[in-house]
């Protein structure tokens, strides 16, 4: 059997040889979870987002409306309980909860990617809902002038602006998903958290362990927070543009990009 | 006469405050009209509940002898009976071409093919040919309007409403969007204009309907508002835009 060597570099360099795949392992359950918690609690934000911003008309049916109001007040109670609440508690509560009140045998990673999804979400939607609020008014007068639907307005014009404004806010979900997925560790989620624990635990080896730990967060959230602004880079298009013109000889000397494929809207 | 539109006892209230009584006023095809009044007298609101942005109190506004006020289908009434905003209203996440052609595509579900054609047929209409990959932040209002311009006409409407459509702009870029409108004048295109420009609704108009405090105050051809005005409250507005 090997014996742990003495120094701090030393146990560090034991461990990843000794530990270094359950560690990765850990490292990819969590960004795993993180990654489609925060694409889904994405998708239900939006879908929240949008039904809260859709008008109550007084001219639409009256069913219509009590049952577009219901809509959005069962919406409001699930955001605000699941703000107002520790995620640690959610998880603690949906995933025992689920098995004594409705007889569900949840089970772990069902539970673990329902409660990162069902809370990113519940933060979305109340990003989703300003950003698009911050869009101008005009431009919903704009689409509904040339006879598109509320459905079209959101779908063509307003949402991928939207999208653009909020990209700084999903860019922080993902992030603070990638660090609070360690909650999951007390329903028996072996994210890197829980693996880090074992691990520290057969040498007492606690500092070395949570030292190589720290690394890979810090690693795996910069390298995310740096991809999704190159995302933003990407989504913001080309500062300038160029002309077109008819004028072949213009063609010629390459001023022109007419039509421009690349940047048609299809 | 043929009338396309006929606004019949319109009334609309904002709370208890009413700010279009008793509206009554027809628009022939192939005529232009022009809205003139103060600020506040009603005349956005007017051109709104005519484009169902706003929903009238009461009253009928007839489109081809049909009231729209009750139609089911409002986005298919909009495609013919479009409108131009003081403030554009371009879709700032599109170029300049996208922003006509996206109606084309998704409201009136034309193939792409024909959509760009009939856009960038539209957009060199208003001269904006060179900037079709342009996004609307690259552009100045003057061009953004006729791009609006563009991009209302490309729907093919029977109709064009325009509210103001130079007032949000510098006094070197009105030229060149009143030229745009005065070319469809001359056309023979629909259209309603709200305007200041006093000069430009006496040469293009023909019909000119003047509004003050929510009620039309007087209404006639160019030469009978312009030159010989009968109400003392048409003569006072007009001695004072003049006089500007
Ligand atoms: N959404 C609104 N809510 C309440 N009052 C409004 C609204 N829009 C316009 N008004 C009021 O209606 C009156 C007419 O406004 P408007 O139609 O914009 O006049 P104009 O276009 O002739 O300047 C004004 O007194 C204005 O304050
Ligand atoms: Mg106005």
């Amino acid at each position: 059997m090997n014996t742990l060597p003495q120094d701090f570099f030393g146990r560090i360099v034991f461990i990843i040889q000794k530990y270094g795949f359950t560690l990765l392992e850990g490292a990819g359950t969590t960004l795993i979870i993180a990654v489609i918690g925060t694409i889904v609690g994405c998708l239900i934000g939006f879908f929240v987002g949008v039904i809260q911003t859709i008008p109550i008309s007084k001219k639409d049916n009256i069913l219509k409306q009590i049952f577009l109001k219901l809509v959005k007040i069962l919406l409001d109670i699930y955001v605000e309980v699941f703000r107002g609440t520790p995620m640690m508690v959610q998880a603690m509560f949906i995933f025992y909860g689920s098995a004594i009140m409705f007889n569900i045998r949840m089970d772990m990673w069902t539970a673990a990617y329902f409660i990162v999804s069902i809370n990113t979400g519940a933060y979305m939607a109340e990003t989703v809902r300003g950003g698009i609020l911050s869009i101008p008014e005009g431009q919903t007068e704009g689409a509904m002038a040339i006879g598109m639907t509320h459905f079209q307005t959101m779908l063509y014009v307003i949402i991928p602006q939207a999208l653009r404004n909020i990209m700084p806010q999903i860019g922080n979900n993902l992030i603070i998903n990638i660090k609070d997925t360690c909650v999951l560790s007390s329903i028996g989620v072996v994210e890197l958290f829980f693996a880090t624990k074992t691990v520290s635990g057969a040498y007492y080896t606690v500092f070395e362990a949570y030292s190589i730990t720290m690394v890979i967060y810090l690693v795996m959230t910069v390298f995310f927070s740096k991809l999704l602004r190159f995302f933003e880079k990407k989504l913001n298009g080309p500062k300038d543009y160029s002309l077109s013109t008819t004028d072949t000889l213009a063609y010629t000397s390459g001023m022109l990009k007419y039509p421009d494929k690349e940047n048609h809207y299809e | 006469m043929n009338e396309i539109i006929k606004v019949e006892h319109l009334s609309k209230k904002f709370g208890n405050h009413e700010v279009l009584k008793d509206i009554n006023f027809s628009v022939e095809a192939g005529k232009v009209t022009s809205i003139i009044g103060a600020s506040g007298s009603g005349k956005s609101t007017l051109l709104r509940c005519m484009n169902l942005l706003e929903t009238a109190t009461s009253g009928k506004i007839l489109y081809k002898n049909e009231n729209v006020l009750t139609s089911k289908n409002i986005p298919s009434y909009r495609t013919k009976v479009g409108m131009v905003f003081q403030g554009f209203n371009l879709f700032e996440n599109m170029n300049v071409l996208q922003n006509c052609k996206i109606g084309l595509t998704k409201v009136l579900k034309e193939d792409k093919e024909q959509a760009e054609k009939e856009s960038l047929h539209f957009l060199e209409k208003v001269g904006m040919l060179p900037y079709i990959n342009a996004k609307p932040r690259q552009l100045s209002g003057g061009q953004k309007q006729r791009v609006a311009i563009a991009r209302a006409l490309a729907m093919k409407p029977d109709v064009l409403l325009f509210d103001e459509p130079t007032s949000a702009l510098d006094p070197q870029m009105v030229g060149e969007v009143l030229k745009v409108i005065k070319d469809l004048a001359n056309e023979g295109f629909t259209m309603i204009i709200v305007t200041h420009e006093m000069a430009f609704a006496r040469e293009v108009s023909n019909y000119v309907v003047y509004m003050k405090d929510g009620v039309i105050c007087e209404e006639g051809s160019p030469e009978e508002i312009f030159n010989n005005p009968n109400k003392e409250e048409t003569k006072e507005f007009l001695h004072r835009f003049t006089n500007l």
